[in-house]
């Protein structure tokens, strides 16, 4: 009962609502622009989280996900690009639908299942969340380390990029937290005689120029891309007969897509596909798939969505992200001197279920928003890119710089802005780097504090049954994308 | 013709020698950028073996850097059994965009960081086709104003010296 009561917090307090509404809107919009979604635009808006409480940050950041991930499908179903990678998938029956003059249709249903599958996320959070937590009252470090193994390896079964390729992207990420004075022994560690870099490379700079900075320049290649609008008249409440034909998809792929978003380093992208495929498997109609079918796109907006939920349920519980998104929020967290794990759970429950509470609402909201504004977001497109990452440049550039008023942070974020353009080009991930940077500090404490208790015996590993559990899941997460392929 | 066509691409792999492909200098790349950071790891001081905690400081770069390199030695390998799909040649304004931000860090070092900002502003905006003088305006002089009054007065950042900032700063 106390704990539902932390949940409408978010209602009770004007600053937390403004909060939540400012958060839903810039989500909404973020989605809305192709080339930023809820990971860039959170990433973006991290610096500017720095003067707030951290309850309220964590608002915001979360909120601009929950709304962010619904945004992506506007932008998909009217101009064929997806707004977020997570609705990819919205685009194959979406815009062909919306060619079909059914544009308003396809955004009424699409923001019914992307609310119902938030909200059933959010639930699957509440559930489920503490009951991790609780399991993981029993980690020691040996326990955390073999976890962090097992949420680095899943990263080889993560969307883009091929499995090896992720695996490199995230030893990167870990190898940048080895930067600065190592915090057993405090000896310098790659700092090449700067100072400024004992305290180790921000993370602020790196997400910023990994998704911001890279986007700029991929945008400067894509200068000459034009879009194929599809006006929206008005946005239309599904019909009986929709809910009929999709009530067993949406309620499928949200099951689909918590249970995705659950699983480390995976997230929306993952989801919304298998939610997609599963709702064709499953169809009547299998051959409508691609030229129009409601089902699809309520299968991959059902499930994108429901990840959110999901993939909160491991960054909160154990300090793993479960998507790039959630590697942001995560990013927040640490800022803000919340170290999420079990004792979150006991020691701050009011700050815990202050999140839920707020991504229950913000599903809400981005449901009204969404029916009512729909219309205005999807003008938000007509904004071309010339002066939008000018714009972007100059938030970038000034957040980054806020956060030790140094231009050693804005050096290191143009610099990953180019590594992560090339990532991107030959096909790496840059999701990787930036788990693996969350990560590393995880992975190497709790490997060397492990080897102290084992005194130095690495095959004491697997004297641990939680330990050899997660070894055996690792060893699936690696084989998994070739077992996936072995499958097609 | 689209059979020719293939045929051509297949004589143009086969011919083109091996080492200039894609996965050729970026396996290249990344071995070599590790390999010298290995060296590195040499020099980091080492704990007196009573102190020692666990492993030495430089035995975990070490590890992730000899991982980084059999992996991308793996990447290398496929590639010779699957080839990268080949990239199309980046477009000038790419290049264009790069010395823009060159340029941003020497202006907003050397002269004003409010200046290098507008400078990046009004270059970036110009370069990718925008002509629009109000709009220009806007993006090189009333934003930049707008995010610098923002973070100077709610979030109160102080920014650099500079010849237009210190203008403001009086």
């Amino acid at each position: 009962m106390e704990n539902f009561i932390y949940m409408l917090a978010p209602l009770f307090s004007m600053k937390l609502f403004i909060i939540l509404f400012l958060g839903t809107l810039i989500g909404l919009i973020l989605g809305v622009l192709p080339g930023l979604g809820p990971t860039t635009g959170g990433a973006l808006i991290l610096p500017f989280t720095i003067p707030l409480e951290p309850l309220s940050a964590i608002i915001l950041l979360t909120t601009i996900y929950c709304a962010g991930t619904y945004g992506g499908a506007i932008t998909a179903i009217l101009i064929n690009t997806p707004g977020t990678p997570a609705a990819a998938a919205t685009c194959l029956d979406g815009y062909p639908l919306a060619q079909k003059g059914e544009a308003g249709r396809a955004l009424g249903m699409v923001t019914v299942a992307s609310a119902f599958g938030g909200i059933f996320s959010v639930f699957i959070l509440v559930f489920f969340a503490p009951m991790l937590a609780k399991i993981a009252y029993e980690f020691g470090q040996p326990e955390y380390f073999a976890l962090a193994i097992f949420g680095l390896t899943m990263l080889a079964s993560i969307g883009e990029g091929t499995p090896i390729k992720n695996l490199i992207a995230g030893a990167f990420g870990i190898l940048i937290s080895t930067v600065g004075l190592d915090f057993m022994t405090s000896i310098d560690r790659f700092t090449f005689g700067i100072n400024i870099l004992t305290e180790g490379i921000n993370f602020i700079p790196v997400v910023v120029g990994l998704f911001a900075i890279s986007e700029m320049l991929v945008q400067s290649t894509l200068l000459n891309q034009v879009f194929n609008r599809v006006a929206l008249k008005a946005i239309k409440l599904p019909t009986l007969n929709d809910y009929k034909l999709t009530w067993k998809t949406i309620l499928r792929s949200s099951g689909i897509g918590s249970f995705i978003g659950v699983l480390p380093a995976e997230g929306g992208t993952v989801a919304s596909l298998i939610g997609y495929a599963e709702a064709k498997r499953w169809s009547k109609n299998p051959q409508e798939f691609g030229k129009g079918s409601i089902e699809g796109i309520t299968g991959a907006e059902a499930a994108n969505n429901a990840a959110t939920g999901g993939a909160m349920v491991p960054t909160l519980a154990l300090g793993i992200p479960g998507s790039a998104t959630t590697a942001v929020i995560l990013t927040g967290l640490i800022i803000h001197g919340v170290r999420p794990g079990p004792s979150l759970f006991r020691e701050q429950p009011d700050f815990l279920y202050g999140i839920f509470g707020a991504m229950l609402f913000a599903n809400i909201l981005f449901f009204i928003l969404g029916f009512f504004g729909a219309k205005i977001f999807a003008r938000v497109t007509l904004i071309p890119s010339k002066l939008l990452w000018p714009m972007i440049f100059s938030l970038s550039v000034c957040g980054t710089y806020s956060l030790s008023q140094s231009y050693m942070d804005i050096w290191i974020m143009l610099a990953f802005g180019v590594i992560g353009f090339f990532m991107r080009r030959f096909g790496f991930s840059i999701v990787p780097v930036i788990i693996g940077l969350i990560l590393g500090e995880l992975v190497e404490g709790t490997l060397r504090q492990s080897l102290v208790i084992f005194d130095g015996n690495w095959l004491r590993f697997f004297t641990r049954p939680i330990v050899v559990f997660f070894f055996i899941f690792s060893v699936i997460a690696l084989l998994l994308p070739y077992l996936r392929r072995a499958k097609k | 013709m689209k059979h020719v066509h293939n045929n051509n691409e297949r004589a143009i792999k086969k011919n083109s020698p091996s080492f200039f492909n894609d996965a050729s200098i970026v396996s290249f790349v990344i071995i070599i950028f590790s390999l010298i950071l290995f060296y590195f790891t040499f020099y980091f001081d080492e704990v007196p073996p009573i102190l020692n905690r666990g492993i030495q400081p430089a035995a975990f770069p070490k590890g992730l850097l000899l991982i980084i390199i059999f992996l991308t030695s793996i990447v290398y390998y496929l590639s010779l059994k699957k080839p990268w799909e080949k990239q199309t040649i980046l477009p000038k304004n790419f290049y264009y965009t790069l010395i823009i931000l060159i340029l941003f860090t020497i202006i907003s070092k050397t002269i004003d960081f409010f200046l290098g900002l507008s400078f990046l502003s009004f270059a970036i905006s110009y370069l990718w086709g925008e002509r629009r003088i109000l709009l220009i305006i806007f993006v090189t002089i009333i934003f930049p104003t707008l995010v610098f009054l923002f973070f100077e007065s709610i979030l109160h950042l102080r920014f650099p010296s500079g010849i237009i900032t210190d203008l403001y700063y009086g």
